[in-house]
């Protein structure tokens, strides 16, 4: 019980706390440092003011194109995503004697989606004479050019997250399998179907999750860059329509090394997360129910 | 005199006829299910298979149809991709990857089962402000850090080398993991350990003999995700990696698409199948661990 026992946890949990300062608190402050200053590498930062915020802001059309492009493919691919995750979790949730190989089978996506040899297949998948274009026009539809037409470049980009919804739906499940099932059985003797169970009774229940879910996706969603960086060779091609802020974020800062300019941006893409974040806290207090033992 | 005799009778059918309907309603609620998840696991997996077939495929057969199965099967994508237009095979940048993984991934088990015990039974100044930070460190965006860290690299003289990519991850950088391994902390209890020290044991003996050998299971999940992370990082080598020699196979990848995807595509297929071939092995040998920690590390807390 010696004076030191206060801070043996301390020791413990001093890697971390030296990282946390080194790799992100200081480059966090840093970036916003930099975002008020012009600083091509080569020479020390130089104070500008707001003067890269009201470029940004109210003359580089580039960003505004990327902003819009951002955030449509933010707002179609998240509730999509989730959507579709649920909806398997929901239907795996059953007693399927196959649950496990189905559950496996669909997350393998989620396991390799990430990497770039999926973002090149992609490219074969979607390509003019591809696999898709294949099977539509094998089906009698017209072929689409998927990475010529702006209106369907960015639907590759959200399709090959979508496809990665594994690790979404496995919280789900884990989720649902967690609802005890005298809840289900009292909901029966009241009469309750199918539908009205699953939104007044397990659509509730679940939202804690759903809400989790929610906030990782948004924060991975916007910061998306592999997929459309290596589809389209960091063009964001055709007409910039799937050229998302942090392929202009990772162009001005390691390209162009314009450092200032880049953190501005980078700056501005968190304020629109952060706000968005606290916007799904504010409102999670009308929709999250929260059982009143929840917390161990 | 018949109808009070004939009532028990078809209060009787009823409950037949009713018990059937809900078995048959079951039935078809099964079918319905299994339909769905087998068409929607076809449409989901067929990719691969086709990028596995694909590569075996000559190049004038890869766009000819929508089968997967190759009908004059051939390597010649396996051997003239792993040659690459560069002085490396790709072996030489499967070892750089492993290169780069294995530090990143020892240092990631030590420093986050190290944080996440010192989180998860010691109470200490400051603690409640730190565990704010992780979470908030998992939830903050890595694009807005991520200027100044290559500054500091570059200052530090890291700039291509494999430095930026395992000095973060051995301090916990990996704010996910730490939290994972709080939540499994959290959900073992503590007599063990309390008898361990009543015994004489201090906390390091406590942790290695007892806290570890409990935790393997996570632990494990943790190493395997960071496996599977670093072996689909881009973005990353991208930023610190500049000469070839040194990349891994997902700038390897990238590189092989500029200088022959305009015609060897069998070369680039093949490529791309190889490279998700460890990710794929070690899921399926290690699977539980994957879908343990991430129902874990989501749903607790």
């Amino acid at each position: 019980m010696g004076g030191e026992k206060k801070w043996i946890g301390l020791v413990y949990v001093m890697p971390y706390v030296v990282g946390l300062v080194i790799f992100t608190a200081i480059p966090f402050g840093a970036s916003f440092y930099l975002s008020f200053t012009d600083y091509p590498l080569l020479r020390d930062p130089m104070w500008v003011g707001l003067a890269n915020y009201t470029e940004l802001l109210f003359h580089d059309r580039t960003f505004h194109r990327a902003l819009q492009v951002t955030l449509t493919y933010v707002f179609i691919t998240v509730p999509l995503k989730l959507a579709f995750a649920l909806l398997i979790a929901y239907v795996l949730n059953y007693k399927l004697k196959a649950i496990g190989f189905f559950r496996t089978a669909y997350y393998v996506p989620s396991i390799l989606g990430g990497s770039v040899a999926i973002a090149v297949l992609w490219r074969y998948i979607f390509a003019d004479i591809g696999l898709v274009n294949m099977v539509l026009t094998g089906l009698g539809f017209e072929a689409i050019n998927f990475f010529g037409d702006p209106r369907y470049a960015l639907l590759t980009i959200t399709l090959l997250r979508v496809w990665q919804f594994g690790s979404a739906m496995v919280i789900f499940l884990a989720a649902l399998q967690s609802i005890p099932t005298h809840v289900y059985e009292a909901a029966a003797i009241d009469g309750a179907n199918k539908a009205q169970t699953f939104f007044y009774i397990t659509l509730p229940l679940i939202t804690p999750v759903i809400f989790f879910n929610l906030i990782l996706q948004m924060v991975e969603a916007f910061q998306e860059f592999n997929g459309p960086f290596i589809i389209t060779d960091g063009t964001g091609a055709p007409l910039r329509s799937t050229y998302l802020v942090p392929l202009y974020i990772y162009d001005k800062a390691f390209r162009q090394f314009d450092m200032g300019y880049a953190s501005a941006i980078a700056w501005i893409l968190f304020a629109i997360i952060m706000v968005l974040t606290v916007i799904a806290f504010w409102s999670s207090r009308h929709w999250v129910y929260y059982a009143g033992d929840r917390r161990s | 005199m018949t109808t009070l005799a004939n009532q028990p009778q078809t209060a009787l059918d009823e409950a037949r006829a009713h018990n059937a309907r809900t078995r048959r309603n079951q039935v078809i609620s099964a079918v319905i299910r299994y339909a769905i998840l087998a068409a929607v696991g076809f449409i989901m997996l067929y990719p691969l298979l086709w990028l596995v077939g694909a590569s075996f495929k000559t190049n004038a057969e890869i766009f000819a149809s929508p089968s997967f199965i190759p009908e004059n099967p051939t390597v010649e994508g396996y051997q003239r991709g792993w040659e690459t237009s560069t002085r490396w095979n790709f072996g030489h940048f499967f070892l750089n990857t492993l290169w780069i993984i294995i530090p990143k991934t020892i240092g990631t088990a030590i420093s986050a089962t190290l944080v996440a015990y010192g989180f998860a039974r010691f109470e200490f100044p400051f603690k409640k402000i730190l565990f704010v930070t992780v979470i908030a460190t998992l939830l903050l965006p890595n694009v807005v850090t991520r200027i100044p860290q290559y500054l500091l690299f570059r200052d530090l003289g890291w700039l291509d080398t494999y430095l930026p990519l395992w000095v973060p991850s051995a301090l916990a950088g990996d704010a996910f993991f730490v939290f994972m391994l709080i939540q499994f902390l959290r959900a073992i209890p503590r007599d063990m350990e309390e008898a361990a020290r009543v015994d004489g044991a201090n906390t390091i003996q406590t942790l290695v003999f007892i806290v570890i050998p409990m935790l393997a299971p996570a632990i494990i999940s943790v190493c395997l995700f960071q496996f599977m992370w670093t072996m689909n990082d881009f973005l990353g080598p991208l930023i610190y990696i500049s000469s070839v020699e040194k990349y891994p196979v997902s700038l390897a990848l990238r590189l092989s698409l500029d200088v022959t995807e305009a015609f060897q595509w069998n070369q680039v297929l093949a490529m791309s199948a190889l490279t998700l071939a460890p990710s794929l092995l070690v899921f399926f040998v290690a699977q539980r661990y994957f879908i343990e920690g991430i129902s874990t590390g989501g749903v607790k807390g």
